[in-house]
C-alpha cells in the first residue's frame, strides 16, 4: 500500500469507528428522550409509576448523554483535523447544518439537561415537564442538522461551484429540506425510538422476571412494547420504503450492490440471502424472490433495475461483500423487531405479558439487537455512499488532509480505541447499577 | 460582511473563554479551595448545571468557522492535528470526570476524579492557551495552504516553530493562571462557608501573579508580533477593547480586597473578553498568520464560503444567539443565589 492510501485506510477507519461509537449513545438518547415525555405526560394525569419510571429514564439519559456529548466533540473537529481537502471543498455548504446544530440545538440541549436532571422540585410538576419537551425538541433538532449534513453527502442540492473551485451555498431551503434528508430522517428517527423502546421493555421485562419494581416494570413493558411496534413498522413503511425508492434514482449503483444485483433486467429479482462473489460478478447460493426488486425501487414488477454490469467499475461502492451483509442484517433484524412486538403488543392486550416467561426473555435479550441493527443501517449508507465522498462533487481518497501520516491516524486510533474502551465500562458498570438500584432509589447521586 | 462574521467568530470564542475559562478555573484551583467531599460537591454543584452549556460555544463557534472560513477551518485543525487530539482526549476525561464523580460514594472513586478533573482542567487551560500562542507566533504555512507542526521542535519561536515554544508555553501558563484566577472569583461569588473564604484568600495572590504574566506576555508578543500592536494602534475603534481588559486587570484585585464579589467576577470576565478582543483586532483580516513569510497567512477573504451563505447565516446565527442569550439567562437566574454546602447533597 502506498503511503497515502495506507493514510486513506486510517483516516476512514478512525472516523468511521469514533462516529459508530458514538452513535451508540444519542440513538438512545433521542428515542427515550420521546418515551420521557410520555412518562412525564402520564405522570402529569397523575400516574405515579410513571414518574419513577420517568426519574429512573431520566438517570440513564444523564449517563448515556454524557458519553454522548464527549464522544460527539472529537467528531466536529475531525472533519477539519483528518478531512481537511474536504472541509476545504464543502465546508460552506455543509458546515452550515453543523453550525447550526451547535447553535440551535446544543445550546438548548445543554441548557434544560441540568434542569431536567436537578430541577424536578425547583420547577414543579409542570415546569418539569416542559423541561423533558425541551430536551426532546433539542435532540430531535440537532438530529435533523446532522441528517441533512449527511443527506447533502449522498445527495448534493442546492448548491453552487465557487470561483475558488469550492461549494457554496447557492439555496439554503433546498439544502435545508433537501428530499433525501426528510425521509433520511423520518427512517433514523424511528429507529431511535425503536433503540429506546426495546431498551425500556427490555428493563420492564428483566425486573419482571426478577420479580422486582412490578408496577414500574408493567409501564414499562407496556410503553416499550407499543412505541417499539409503531417504529418499528414505520421503519419498514414507509421510510425505509421511500429511502429504497430515492436510491433507485440517485445511486443505483449503491442499490445493485446492497441487493447483489450484478445484471441489468426488468422483473429483476430480490435475494433474501446469498453471498456475493464480487469477482465473478454473482451472488451464490442466492434465494431469489421474483421481480419484487423492480417493484421495491420502481413500485411496478416489470421495471428494468440497473445492474452493477451497466455500472462503470469506478463507480461501484469499494466494499461490496461488507455493504450486502450490513444490508442484509439491517432488513433481517428489522423483521424480526415487528415479529416479537407484534407477538409482544398481542400478549399485552390480552394481559397476558407479565406472565409469558418465553417472551420476557425476548424482550429483555433483544436490547442489543436494534443498536446492531442501527449501526449496519450506517454502515449501508456510509459503504453505499462510497466512493463518493460528497456523491458525484467529491472522491472519498481527494478528500483527506494531506500532511496527516498513517503513523499519526493510527497512533490516534488507539488513543480512541483505549479511551472509549474504559468510557464503554463506566457506562455498563454505571447503567447496571442503577438498573439494579430500581426506579425508587433516591437521587442520581448518593 | 466577511469583517461580520469575524467578529462573529471572535466574539463567540471570548464568550466561549469567560464562561468555560470559570469552570476551567474551578477545576484548576477545587482540591486547594475545597477539601472535603461536601465541599467539592459544593464546587461541582455551582458549576454543574452549566459546565456543558459553556462548553458548547466552543463547539458553537468551531462549527461556525466550519461555514463561514472552511479554508482556514481546514488548514488549522490539520495542522494542529496532534495537539488538537491531545485537547480532545482532555476534554472527554474532563466531562467524564465531571459527571460521573459524584455516582458512587467510595473513598477511591471520588478523589480519582477529583484529580482527572483538576489535571485536565490544568493541561487543557495551557494547551488552549499555547493554541491561542500559535495563533499569535504564527505556523509554518509555506503557501500550499496545509501545514504540519511538530508538537515542539527547538522551543524557540522561528520560522519552523513547533507547537510549544518558550512563547506559546507562556501564553499557555499565562492563560491557566488566569483562568485560574477567574475561577476563584466564580466560586467565590456562587459559594459559601470554607469555600468562599479560601477563594477569596487566594484570589488576591493570583492576581498579582496574573498582572505580572500580563506585562510579560504583553512584551514577549511585541516581540514576537510587532504588527499586533502597530494594528491596533491604526486601528480607533478597537482601543475600547484595550481599555476593557485594562480596567478589568485593575478593577477585579481591587474588588476581591473590597468583597464586592460579583464585580470582581465581572472584572476578570472583562479582562478575559478585552484582551481577547483587543488580540482578535489586532490580527485582522488574518486568520492564521505564516511564521514564514506574510504573504501566505490564511486570512478572511480567502478562506470565506460564497456570499449567499454568508447572508443566509446572518439571519439564523442572530436568530440563534438571541435564543441562547435567553437560555443562559433563564438559566443563570433559575441557579441565583449561592449553593451552601447541604444544598450540595441534591444533584452534583
Amino acid at each position: 500500500m502506498s503511503s497515502a492510501a495506507d493514510a486513506l485506510f486510517w483516516h476512514r477507519f478512525q472516523f468511521g469507528f469514533t462516529v459508530t461509537y458514538h452513535y451508540l449513545f444519542p440513538q438512545l438518547t433521542m428515542g427515550l428522550a420521546l418515551l420521557i415525555v410520555v412518562f412525564k405526560r402520564a405522570a402529569l394525569r397523575g400516574d405515579d409509576r410513571a414518574g419513577d419510571a420517568a426519574r429512573f429514564w431520566g438517570r440513564i439519559f444523564g449517563i448515556n448523554f454524557a458519553i454522548g456529548v464527549v464522544t460527539g466533540i472529537p467528531l466536529e473537529f475531525q472533519f477539519g483535523t483528518n478531512w481537511s481537502r474536504f472541509s476545504q471543498f464543502a465546508g460552506g455548504v455543509i458546515g452550515t447544518t453543523l453550525a447550526m446544530e451547535g447553535v440551535f440545538a446544543f445550546f438548548l440541549e445543554s441548557t434544560f439537561l441540568g434542569l431536567f436532571l436537578f430541577g424536578e422540585k425547583r420547577l414543579g410538576p409542570r415546569g418539569h415537564f416542559a423541561a423533558a419537551l425541551a430536551l426532546f425538541f433539542g435532540s430531535w433538532l440537532s438530529g435533523y442538522f446532522i441528517i441533512a449534513s449527511n443527506a447533502f453527502m449522498q445527495y448534493p442540492v442546492g448548491y453552487a461551484v465557487g470561483a475558488n473551485g469550492r461549494l457554496e451555498l447557492s439555496s439554503f431551503w433546498s439544502f435545508l429540506f433537501n428530499p433525501w434528508a426528510l425521509w433520511e430522517y423520518a427512517h433514523n428517527m424511528s429507529a431511535s425510538v425503536v433503540t429506546a423502546a426495546f431498551a425500556v421493555a427490555g428493563v420492564g421485562a428483566y425486573w419482571t422476571l426478577s420479580g422486582e419494581h412490578r408496577e414500574t416494570a408493567a409501564i414499562n413493558l407496556k410503553v416499550g412494547v407499543i412505541a417499539g411496534l409503531v417504529a418499528s413498522v414505520l421503519q419498514i413503511f414507509p421510510t425505509g420504503d421511500a429511502q429504497g425508492k430515492l436510491l433507485a434514482q440517485a445511486q443505483p449503483a449503491t442499490l445493485a450492490a446492497m441487493e447483489g444485483a450484478f445484471k441489468s433486467e426488468p422483473r429483476a429479482p430480490i435475494a433474501i440471502i446469498g453471498q456475493p462473489d464480487v469477482e465473478h460478478h454473482r451472488l451464490e447460493n442466492p434465494i431469489y424472490v421474483p421481480a419484487i426488486l423492480s417493484f421495491l425501487a420502481y413500485g411496478h414488477f416489470s421495471a428494468p433495475v440497473r445492474g452493477l454490469d451497466d455500472i462503470p467499475r469506478d463507480e461501484w461502492p469499494d466494499n461490496i461483500e461488507l455493504l450486502y451483509y450490513a444490508y442484509h442484517v439491517m432488513v433481517g433484524l428489522g423483521s424480526l423487531f415487528v415479529a416479537l412486538l407484534a407477538i409482544a403488543a398481542f400478549l399485552l392486550w390480552r394481559t397476558s405479558l407479565t406472565r409469558t416467561r418465553w417472551a420476557l426473555w425476548a424482550l429483555m435479550l433483544a436490547v442489543p439487537f436494534p443498536y446492531i441493527a442501527t449501526t449496519a443501517g450506517w454502515l449501508t449508507a456510509e459503504l453505499g455512499r462510497q466512493p463518493w465522498l460528497v456523491h458525484g462533487l467529491m472522491r472519498t481518497s481527494a478528500g483527506t488532509s494531506p500532511l496527516v501520516s498513517a503513523g499519526d491516524t493510527l497512533f490516534t486510533t488507539l488513543g480512541f480505541s483505549g479511551l472509549y474502551l474504559v468510557l464503554g465500562i463506566l457506562f455498563l458498570f454505571l447503567v447496571g447499577r442503577e438498573i439494579a438500584r430500581g426506579p425508587r432509589a433516591q437521587g442520581g447521586h448518593e | 460582511m466577511i469583517a461580520l462574521w469575524y467578529a462573529n467568530i471572535a466574539a463567540m470564542l471570548a464568550v466561549y473563554v469567560v464562561l468555560d475559562g470559570f469552570d476551567f478555573g474551578a477545576g484548576i484551583v477545587h482540591l486547594f479551595v475545597a477539601r472535603t467531599d461536601a465541599e467539592r460537591r459544593q464546587v461541582l454543584a455551582a458549576i454543574g448545571p452549566v459546565w456543558d452549556g459553556n462548553e458548547v460555544w466552543l463547539i458553537a463557534a468551531g462549527g461556525t468557522l466550519f461555514f463561514a472560513f472552511p479554508g482556514a477551518y481546514a488548514a488549522a485543525f490539520s495542522g494542529f492535528y496532534l495537539p488538537l487530539m491531545l485537547v480532545l482526549w482532555l476534554l472527554i476525561l474532563r466531562g467524564t470526570s465531571i459527571e460521573f464523580r459524584s455516582h458512587l460514594a467510595n473513598p477511591l472513586w471520588r478523589p480519582f476524579w477529583d484529580a482527572v478533573f483538576a489535571l485536565a482542567s490544568l493541561f487543557l487551560a495551557v494547551v488552549l492557551g499555547a493554541a491561542l500562542g500559535n495563533v499569535l507566533r504564527g505556523v509554518g504555512l509555506d503557501g500550499t495552504g496545509s501545514f504540519s507542526t511538530p508538537l515542539f521542535s527547538n522551543l524557540r519561536p522561528g520560522q519552523r516553530p513547533g507547537v510549544l515554544d518558550w512563547y506559546t508555553l507562556g501564553v499557555g501558563v499565562f492563560t491557566a493562571a488566569s483562568l485560574a484566577a477567574h475561577g476563584l472569583g466564580y466560586l467565590r461569588w456562587k459559594t459559601s462557608g470554607a469555600v468562599q473564604q479560601r477563594c477569596a484568600r487566594a484570589a488576591a495572590a493570583l492576581w498579582t501573579l496574573v498582572a505580572i504574566l500580563f506585562v510579560v506576555g504583553t512584551v514577549a508578543t511585541a516581540r514576537v508580533r510587532p504588527e499586533l500592536f502597530s494594528s491596533i494602534a491604526a486601528r480607533p475603534w478597537s482601543w475600547p477593547f484595550v481599555l476593557i481588559a485594562v480596567s478589568g486587570l485593575v478593577a477585579a484585585p481591587i474588588a476581591h480586597r473590597r468583597g464586592a464579589e460579583l464585580a470582581a467576577f465581572l472584572g476578570s470576565a472583562a479582562f478575559l473578553a478585552g484582551t481577547l478582543a483587543a488580540t482578535a483586532a489586532g490580527l485582522y483580516p488574518v486568520l492564521l498568520p505564516s511564521a514564514i513569510d506574510p504573504g501566505f497567512s490564511v486570512d478572511a477573504e480567502a478562506s470565506a464560503t460564497g456570499e449567499h451563505g454568508l447572508a443566509v447565516g446572518v439571519v439564523w446565527w442572530t436568530s440563534a444567539i438571541v435564543l441562547a442569550i435567553a437560555y443562559f439567562a433563564y438559566l443563570f437566574r433559575s441557579l441565583r443565589g449561592k449553593v451552601a454546602e447541604p444544598e450540595a447533597r441534591e444533584g452534583y
